[in-house]
């Protein structure tokens, strides 16, 4: 797929733009801070309905305006969606597909897939395991929109179990409550471990469905970023992925869900105590990580600045050909990342991105541009976008 | 802005839930232009809703005396109980006419981010309701969402002791739609909740 058409009315720093883009690559130079990341954030945004910069929507909406506007018509095999996304930070965003409008947001994902290499990416290797779990999860939904939704559902349960949690310590007692009713106390209601319990169920029930996907999801992408690895530092040690889970040791293979329920409920009346008396749910999947490992060793903390590159780039590149596999080939977005690069992990890249149907690259000077890339060609200075070839 | 008590009702108007401050200035002004008597007779249904209107001392729903027209309804059958939310909810299910027994209304769902536990909610009035062994069925009629669906699971465990039928409204696809129109989610729990079909 490749997108046609972008248009932007007060998204970032651009008030309005207007773009028609061609399959092939496509450059975006000019100096920092005029403008040219907030054009393929953009791109990315409609892909996931988030920025890979920051984690709220307010600093997406130009600074005076309510609202911003992101239009893209993306072709796929020669049809077109245009798909419109009107971003209302602090409420529900509102989409439409071909000028009609979806009753949720939600629905205008997977229209558009691209796979996006930052600067950012670097995180995905040194930094925290949310980094990590965000890399998965997001793949998911561009994979099958339907885990936007199990993702939604198991962080409301978290976050009800998390307040659950924290009120423990000190049970409330509301004016409602009068004299004590013996069936009624003794049925544990009242109690904070009585809803506990529900909650426990709700969490295991939407906890095992996205480690299910995760470990799935691991599995599929094991040989890809050991290949894609490899391409990149031949000389290097072998990529590696395993999935650390708070529900304990989790073989690999199929994955079957009632066993993940029950290791999962297993563990949570193990860390009961420690929950209560920290106030926070500490098993479940937002507390699993993926360990990267080179050769015998674990990435984090023992990798080369080189080797954490070459280890982000090889997750997106996995990323990329996982996503190729299932139907259409994503946008590649290369935001500002050559410049990070050496010589030769420059070239590498160049080569495997080439054959893309569409490879968006930003960068501050030409140079940064590899030659064997050559395509398209905007300015953007000062918030203004012109094609030069 | 607006002088004085013009800008005043448009702020008391757009504090109502689903009105924005374009619909509070249109009713303001709409008010503006009616009839006194018209105005007069809003401005007394608001006051006399405050006054009378009560909580039935049975189920919880709105009542213009001790107790509501259903729990003092001898035709309704006793021995079956629907579990809501809200008295809105009542009037959802009346509205179906397949429904014949009592209800009760718990005043919400278990939420602890809203500081909602089960001490909050009409759930003590229930069990006394339950007691006397007259109900045989209980039917759980919390909203479809995760507060509800907890909340149903906590009723569910609490009278689990009990020698009742407990049963949940079924989830899945709307009647007269397209199966293709149906989300992914909805679809998945018209699976689950799959029925023989007896012929």
């Amino acid at each position: 797929m490749h997108v046609a058409q972008l248009s932007l009315t007060d998204f970032r720093s651009y008030a309005a733009v207007e773009l028609s883009l061609t399959p092939g690559v496509t450059a975006f130079v000019g100096p920092n801070g005029h403008g040219k990341t907030n054009l393929v954030e953009a791109l990315g945004y409609v892909a996931t309905h988030a920025s890979h910069r920051v984690a709220t929507d307010a600093p997406l909406v130009r600074h005076g305006a309510t609202r911003a506007v992101i239009r893209c018509l993306v072709t796929r095999d020669d049809r077109q969606a245009l798909v419109e996304l009107e971003l209302n930070p602090g409420r529900a965003n509102r989409a439409r597909i071909n000028r009609a409008p979806v009753s949720r947001a939600r629905d205008a994902l997977g229209l558009l897939r691209t796979v996006l290499f930052a600067p950012e990416d670097l995180a995905l290797v040194k930094g925290d395991p949310g980094e990590r779990r965000r890399f998965l999860d997001d793949l998911l939904v561009a994979r099958a929109p339907r885990f936007a939704g199990v993702r939604a559902d198991y962080e409301r349960v978290l976050k009800q179990r998390n307040a659950l949690l924290r009120t423990g310590a000190k049970p409330r007692r509301s004016e409602r409550r009068r004299d004590s009713d013996a069936a009624f106390t003794a049925a544990g209601a009242g109690d904070v471990l009585g809803t506990l319990d529900v909650w426990d169920s709700h969490l295991v029930r939407h906890g095992a469905e996205l480690l299910a996907a995760r470990l799935e999801l691991v599995d599929a992408l094991r040989p890809l970023v050991a290949k894609a690895y490899a391409n990149l530092a031949p000389a290097s040690g072998a990529a590696a992925l395993d999935y650390r889970s708070t529900a304990g040791e989790l073989s690999t293979g199929p994955v079957d869900r009632p066993v993940l329920e029950e290791r999962l409920r297993t563990a949570l009346g193990e860390a009961r105590q420690a929950e209560l008396d920290r106030g926070i749910t500490l098993v479940g999947p937002h507390r699993d990580d993926l360990v990267l490992g080179l050769g015998e060793l674990p990435a984090r903390g023992y990798a080369s600045h080189g080797e954490s590159w070459s280890f982000a780039l090889a997750l997106r590149l996995a990323a990329y050909d996982l996503l190729r596999a299932d139907g259409g080939d994503p946008v590649l977005i290369l935001d500002d990342v050559f410049a990070e690069l050496d010589g030769q992990r420059r070239r590498r890249l160049a080569e495997i991105v080439a054959p893309a149907e569409q490879v968006l690259i930003t960068a501050a000077v030409p140079d940064d541009v590899p030659s064997d890339l050559s395509g398209s060609w905007f300015d953007v200075v000062d918030g203004s976008v012109s094609r030069v070839r | 802005m607006y002088e004085g008590v013009v800008q005043s009702l448009i702020d008391e108007l757009g504090m109502l839930p689903g009105i924005g401050p374009k619909s509070a200035q249109r009713i303001a002004f709409h008010l503006l232009a009616a009839d006194p008597a018209d105005v007069k007779r809003l401005a007394h249904a608001l006051l006399e809703v405050k006054e009378k209107v009560r909580f039935c001392r049975i189920c919880g729903n709105v009542a213009a005396e001790d107790e509501c027209r259903i729990c003092r309804d001898q035709r309704r059958d006793p021995h079956v109980i629907c579990v809501v939310e809200e008295p809105k909810d009542v009037v959802a299910i009346e509205r179906t006419r397949e429904f014949r027994g009592r209800y009760h209304v718990l005043g919400g769902a278990i939420s602890p981010i809203d500081g909602v536990g089960p001490d909050d909610l009409r759930i003590r009035e229930l069990m006394t309701r339950l007691a006397d062994g007259q109900v045989t069925e209980l039917i759980l009629a919390t909203d479809p969402n995760l507060e509800g669906e907890a909340t149903a699971t906590y009723l569910a465990r609490l009278v689990k002791p009990m020698d009742l039928t407990v049963t949940r409204l079924a989830s899945g696809l709307p009647v007269g739609g397209d199966l293709e129109y149906a989300d992914e989610v909805t679809l998945g729990r018209a699976f689950e909740g799959r029925r023989l079909l007896d012929v």
